[in-house]
C-alpha cells in the first residue's frame, strides 16, 4: 500500500476529490495547510507599507490505496490540482506498512 | 425698538443634541478603526483606550476643562477662568447664543473626548494602560483647553485676537492630536519589530465599520459647529461629505498607481484624511474649495504615512501622518479657498482676499503644532520617569490583551497570532470538581 500525500491550492480541492471519487477511491483526508515553495507566498500593502507573507494557504490531501493503483491516483491528483501556474504544489508517495479499520479491525487492503 | 431677550432656538437645539449625540458616536467607532488597524494580540486594549478616554475627560471636563476652555477670558486670550468649574453656574436656563450652556458644554466635550482618544494611535501596542489613564486627564487640561481656549475661548487669541479661522476643529483636535501622537511616540519608542515584522491590520471589515461610524459621526462634528440648524450648518454638511469622497478617491488614485492595488485600508484612509482636512475648513470654503481640499489630503496623507519608515518614529496608525498632516493642509487652505459668503467677511488669496489670510493660517498651525508636540513631550516624559509609560517586552510580546486585560479578542487555534489559554476550563468549574 502507499499513502500518497499532495499538497494543493485550496480552490483545486474539489476537483482532487471528483477526480478521486471517479476512480474509486473510498476516503480521503484533507488538512489546511500553509508553506511555500519556490514560489516564496505573496506581497500584501498596507497603506503603501509592503509586507512579504512567505506562508501561502495551501489544501493537504493524504489518500491510502493498494500498490497498483499508487501511479493512477497520483496521475489523477496532478490532472485535477494542475492550473499550469506558480504554486500549484506538489504530490508524494510513501510506502505503507499496515492499515486497520477501527471500527472493524480489518488490516490491510481490506481496511482501504 | 427694543431688543428682543436672548431665547432658546428649539430648532437649534434639537440640531444640536442630534449632532452632540453624532459626535459621540465617533470614539467608539474610533475604536473600531484603530481596533481593526492593530493586532489580534492587542485589539481589546486599543478600543479599551478610546473608551476610557471618554470617561476620563468628561470627568475633567465637567471639574473644570470647560470653564478653562470656555469661561470668561483670565489671561491675555490664553486661557479661561474658573468660575464654572463643575459647572457652577449654569443651569437648564442658561443660554449659550440660542442653546443651552450644558448642551453647547456637552457638544464641546465630545470633540475633547475624541481629540485624546485619536492619540492612542500613535502608541498602539506598547503602552501601559495605567500611564494612558494618567496622561489623558493631564494631557486634556494642559494641552486641549488652553488650545481650545485660544481658538474658541471668548477673546482667545487666535480666532478672536489673530482672525484666523478654524470652523470644526482643526487645530485643537486635528493638530493637537497629531502633533501630540508624534510626541508621544517618540517617548516611548518603536513598537518591537518596528520595520522588520509584518504588523498588519487583523481585522479590516472592522477598519470599514469604524471608518463609516466616523464619517456618520463627522456630520455632527462639522454641521454641528454651527450650532444652529441653519445654511451654515447644512454647507459645512456638504462640504463634509464632498471631502470624505474626494479624499478616498484622491487616496486609492495614488494606491493605484504607486503599489498597484486600490485597497480597503487605502479607501477608509483616504475618506478619513478628506474629513480631517474639511474640519478646520467646512464652515469657510467654497463646494470647489471642500472638494480640492479633500483631494490634497488624500493624496498628500497617503505618501505622508510611509514617513515614518524614512525618518524612524513608529507611529503606529499613522495619527501624524492622517490628523497632523490632514489637519495642517485643511487649515492652511483656508487661506486660499475662504470665500466671503461662508466666512462673512475674511476672504482667501484665490478669492481676492490677499496673503494676510495664508500668513494668518500659517501661524496658528505653527504656534498649535508647536505648543501640543512640546507640552506633550513634557507630559510624556514626566510620566515615564514617574511610573513608565512602556509596557514591558514580555507584554508587548504577548500581547496587551491577555497581560494587561486578562482577556483575548477571538478564540484562535495554535496558529493565530492571539495567545491562547492552553486549558481554558473555567476556574469556578475547576474549583467544583475538586470539591467534589
Amino acid at each position: 500500500m502507499k499513502l500518497i500525500t499532495a499538497i494543493v491550492k485550496p480552490f483545486r480541492l474539489d476537483a482532487v476529490k471528483t477526480a478521486l471519487q471517479e476512480l474509486g477511491v473510498h476516503g480521503l483526508t484533507v488538512t489546511e495547510a500553509s508553506g511555500y515553495g519556490r514560489q516564496r507566498g505573496h506581497t500584501e500593502v498596507y497603506r503603501g507599507a509592503e509586507y512579504r507573507v512567505d506562508l501561502v494557504p495551501k489544501v493537504r490531501i493524504e489518500v491510502v490505496v493498494e500498490d497498483a493503483d499508487a501511479d493512477a491516483v497520483i496521475d489523477a491528483i496532478v490532472k485535477a490540482a494542475q492550473t499550469g501556474k506558480i504554486g500549484d504544489g506538489k504530490v508524494w508517495a510513501l510506502p505503507v506498512e499496515t492499515v486497520v479499520r477501527v471500527r472493524t479491525g480489518e488490516r490491510g487492503p481490506d481496511a482501504l | 425698538m427694543t431688543l428682543a431677550a436672548p431665547h432658546i432656538d428649539t430648532g437649534d437645539t434639537a440640531w444640536l443634541l442630534a449632532a452632540t449625540a453624532l459626535v459621540l458616536l465617533m470614539t467608539p467607532g474610533l475604536a473600531l478603526f484603530y481596533g481593526g488597524m492593530v493586532r489580534t494580540k492587542s485589539v481589546l486594549n486599543m478600543l479599551m483606550m478610546s473608551f476610557v478616554s471618554i470617561a476620563l475627560v468628561t470627568v475633567v471636563w465637567l471639574a473644570c476643562g470647560y470653564s478653562l476652555a470656555f469661561g470668561d477670558d483670565a489671561f491675555a486670550g490664553l486661557i479661561g477662568g474658573l468660575r464654572h468649574s463643575g459647572m457652577a453656574g449654569l443651569g437648564p436656563d442658561s443660554l449659550h447664543g440660542t442653546v443651552p450652556t450644558l448642551l453647547f458644554a456637552t457638544f464641546q466635550l465630545t470633540f475633547a473626548i475624541i481629540t485624546a482618544a485619536l492619540i492612542s494611535g500613535a502608541i498602539a501596542d506598547r503602552a501601559k494602560f495605567g500611564a494612558w489613564l494618567v496622561f489623558v486627564p493631564v494631557w486634556a487640561l494642559l494641552v486641549y483647553v488652553p488650545v481650545t481656549h485660544w481658538v474658541w475661548g471668548p477673546g482667545g487669541w487666535i480666532v478672536d485676537r489673530l482672525g484666523a479661522l478654524d470652523f470644526a476643529g482643526g487645530l485643537p483636535v486635528e493638530i493637537t492630536s497629531g502633533a501630540s501622537g508624534l510626541a508621544l511616540c517618540l517617548v516611548l519608542g518603536p513598537r518591537l519589530g518596528f520595520k522588520k515584522d509584518a504588523m498588519r491590520p487583523h481585522n479590516l471589515p472592522m477598519v470599514m465599520l469604524g471608518a463609516g461610524l466616523l464619517w456618520f459621526g463627522w456630520f455632527g462634528f462639522n454641521a454641528g459647529s454651527a450650532l444652529g440648524a441653519n445654511g451654515l450648518a447644512a454647507a459645512a454638511f456638504l462640504n463634509t461629505l464632498a471631502a470624505g469622497c474626494t479624499g478616498l478617491l484622491g487616496w486609492l488614485f495614488v494606491e493605484q498607481k504607486r503599489d498597484g492595488h486600490p485597497t480597503t485600508l487605502g479607501a477608509a484612509s483616504g475618506a478619513v484624511a478628506g474629513l480631517v482636512a474639511i474640519t478646520p475648513s467646512c464652515g469657510t470654503v467654497s463646494l470647489l474649495g471642500a472638494l480640492v481640499v479633500g483631494l490634497a489630503a488624500g493624496v498628500v496623507c497617503s505618501y505622508a504615512v510611509s514617513w515614518k519608515f524614512k525618518l524612524n518614529y513608529d507611529d503606529s496608525l499613522d495619527v501624524v501622518g492622517v490628523h497632523l498632516v490632514g489637519g495642517i493642509i485643511g487649515t492652511l487652505l483656508i487661506g486660499l479657498f475662504a470665500v466671503k459668503e461662508m466666512t462673512g467677511g475674511a476672504e482667501g488669496l484665490l478669492y481676492g482676499g490677499g496673503i494676510a489670510q495664508l500668513g494668518k493660517q500659517l501661524l496658528a498651525v505653527v504656534v498649535v503644532a508647536l505648543y501640543a508636540f512640546a507640552v506633550t513631550y513634557g507630559i510624556g516624559k514626566l510620566i515615564d520617569k514617574a511610573m513608565g509609560f512602556r509596557a514591558s517586552e514580555e507584554q508587548e510580546h504577548t500581547g496587551l490583551d491577555l497581560t494587561v486585560h486578562a482577556e483575548t479578542a477571538y478564540d484562535h487555534g495554535v496558529l493565530g497570532h492571539g495567545a491562547p489559554v492552553a486549558h481554558s476550563v473555567p476556574a469556578t468549574t475547576q474549583k467544583v470538581t475538586t470539591q467534589a
